[in-house]
């Protein structure tokens, strides 16, 4: 009888982080229902801030802001409730010990999960980005589209980064997880002025939300994509595009050093499968 | 002997009605409160709601360069500050069914008990009505010491504020036990649904802005949401002067306004037993009370 090849090494990994990441490209696939409370519901928040702005005659360059940032929002959320808490859930489903007992790395795992959050997250953005910009009339001038790609990329590579280091946080967490990264949601919008400027924040306020990767890429895409963006905007890009890629590295290195720790802590304190709700 | 017998029965259901809403709403106390201590429990609940006032204070103060003695402060801080109760009350009486069915997967024996299903789901909604209640408070405060909210404690209208506060709270329950029943039927996304509802009416109420900025074809939608009456007689007691600068509800009187939150409410506190009525009846023959979809 013929075995079935087993895969190791770098192939493993690399066949762990495919496999992790299938489900979540393809699950945009297979389950519509996504598209009407995933971007619907950020539209619905977008056109409240739109309004507001309206409402105190706001310039147009603002409108242009919420909607960036409305978009945006998808993967601080995604961060927050498919990354960073991912490791809660997949320990009250039961995945967890499996994946503790399965002989690939959890660091794959996490890669996968990032893959695939960001492709379906990238997704919903840019409908997000097109409804909202149709909408209400956004007019986007975009000074550098090289810049401008290479400022998402870094951004999304922090930020995803940050997303895997923090997962290993919440494998230490029981019910608490879902109330800490309930909390992390609308002090990150203010922090890192998903809905406007974050320019107009004290200059230490917003230095210090820059650990958030979201603060620096989303100024540097606004300074980047409308007209009076730069007058708005806290560093000069080329500055946030260098914090950006020092980012990358801290949270890429503290993501595997952590969940390391992390792996070895649950498993000494028998919290892996500790499933109190 | 027979003739006693149905009022000793309705003072039985009554009693189990009165139990059913003590023991849910202590339930639900310590659901949302006890996992952690006090201390951080009481920054977690602030943050947030001070977080998303935050948000509309740094985006006025950009525009109109702080000019917080604009009637259109108050108004937006207002409304933001007591929509919280939409997000406490309607979200968290609905949320309760996600709650015990999927994740504390508890909805089963819930059944099984002597309980009033409906009046638990009430109670549970009122722990968060507790909590949205120290949420709107310290909102305000803040609004007051520090950003010079117009509300003057000797100059507030507090009977209409009373009735109309307890009268939005009835609605917004009631709006959410028929949420909630709805989503004892619904499969995918539930937990969305409530987030939904809240965000829908937190941009068609006039919650944060006038509903004259809408696009002409859109405010009819604001007209119909009904907690569009309930902000309005909300300002209309606190800040009278400043509710005034706004014409969206001007031909109505106070009594007016009041009648039809009483309407209101009447309406929704009838469809909410109905409603629930049926998709209990539903998802108890389909089988869902017991079901976990993992959301």
């Amino acid at each position: 009888m013929d075995r079935v090849p087993k895969n190791s090494g770098w192939r493993l990994f690399v066949q762990t982080v495919i496999g992790r990441a299938y489900p979540r490209i393809i699950g945009l696939l297979r389950e519509h229902s996504w598209f009407f409370f995933e971007v619907f519901l950020p539209v619905l928040s977008v056109a409240a801030y739109v309004f507001i702005y309206r409402a105190i005659g706001a310039a147009d360059v603002f409108i242009g802001f919420v909607v960036m940032g409305g978009a945006m929002t998808a993967f601080w959320l995604n961060i927050l409730w498919s990354m960073s808490s991912q490791m809660y859930w997949e320990k009250q489903t039961g995945n967890l010990a499996l994946y503790i007992m399965a002989p690939n790395s959890l660091m794959a795992i996490l890669l996968g999960m990032a893959f695939g959050g960001l492709f379906s997250t990238g997704l919903r953005a840019l409908v997000i980005t097109l409804a909202g910009s149709l909408l209400f009339d956004v007019h986007f001038e975009v000074a550098n589209y090289l810049l401008l790609f290479a400022v998402f990329m870094l951004t999304m590579v922090a930020l995803y980064g940050m997303g895997m280091m923090t997962a290993s946080l919440f494998l230490l967490l029981n019910r608490e997880a879902w109330h800490y990264a309930n909390l992390a949601q609308e002090p990150v919008y203010l922090a890192s002025g998903f809905y406007f400027p974050i320019k107009s924040l004290n200059f230490w306020v917003a230095a210090g939300a820059s650990v958030i990767p979201l603060t620096l890429g989303l100024d540097a895409m606004r300074q980047l994509s409308f007209r009076g963006g730069v007058e708005l905007g806290f560093l000069p890009v080329q500055t946030e595009l260098a914090i950006l890629a020092g980012l990358c590295v801290v949270f890429l290195i503290g993501a595997r050093w952590l969940l390391s720790y992390m792996e070895r802590l649950a498993v000494r304190e028998g919290r892996l499968t500790d499933g109190r709700r | 002997m027979q003739a006693t017998q149905p009022i000793e029965k309705r003072a039985a259901e009554r009693g189990v009605s009165g139990r059913t809403f003590r023991a849910a709403a202590w339930l639900g106390w310590q659901i949302e409160a006890n996992w952690t201590d006090p201390v951080i429990f009481f920054i977690y609940s602030v943050i947030k709601p001070l977080s998303g006032a935050a948000i509309l204070v740094v985006m006025y103060s950009v525009i109109t360069n702080a000019n917080f003695e604009d009637p259109m402060f108050a108004y937006i801080y207002l409304g933001n500050a007591f929509y919280i109760y939409v997000a406490a009350v309607l979200t968290g009486v609905s949320w309760t069914v996600i709650d015990d069915r999927e994740i504390y997967r508890m909805l089963k024996y819930i059944y099984i008990a002597p309980v009033h299903v409906p009046v638990y789901l009430l109670g549970r909604g009122f722990a968060k009505f507790a909590f949205g209640s120290l949420a709107v408070f310290i909102t305000i405060v803040v609004g007051v010491f520090f950003l010079n909210l117009p509300l003057d404690l000797s100059l507030v209208n507090w009977p209409l504020f009373i009735v109309s506060l307890t009268m939005g709270i009835v609605m917004l329950a009631m709006m959410g036990l028929v949420l909630g029943s709805v989503m004892l039927l619904i499969v995918n996304n539930a937990n969305f649904m409530g987030e939904a509802v809240a965000g829908a009416l937190y941009l068609f109420s006039g919650a944060i802005f006038p509903l004259t900025v809408l696009p002409a074809w859109l405010q009819p939608v604001g007209y119909i949401a009904p907690i569009s009456y309930w902000l309005e007689l909300i300002r209309r007691a606190l800040v009278g002067n400043i509710a005034q600068s706004f014409p969206t509800f001007a031909q109505f009187s106070n009594g007016q306004l009041l009648a039809i939150l009483a309407g209101l409410t009447l309406l929704f506190t009838v469809l909410g037993f109905v409603v629930f009525r049926y998709c209990d009846h539903q998802a108890r023959e389909r089988g869902y009370i017991d079901r976990v979809t993992n959301f």
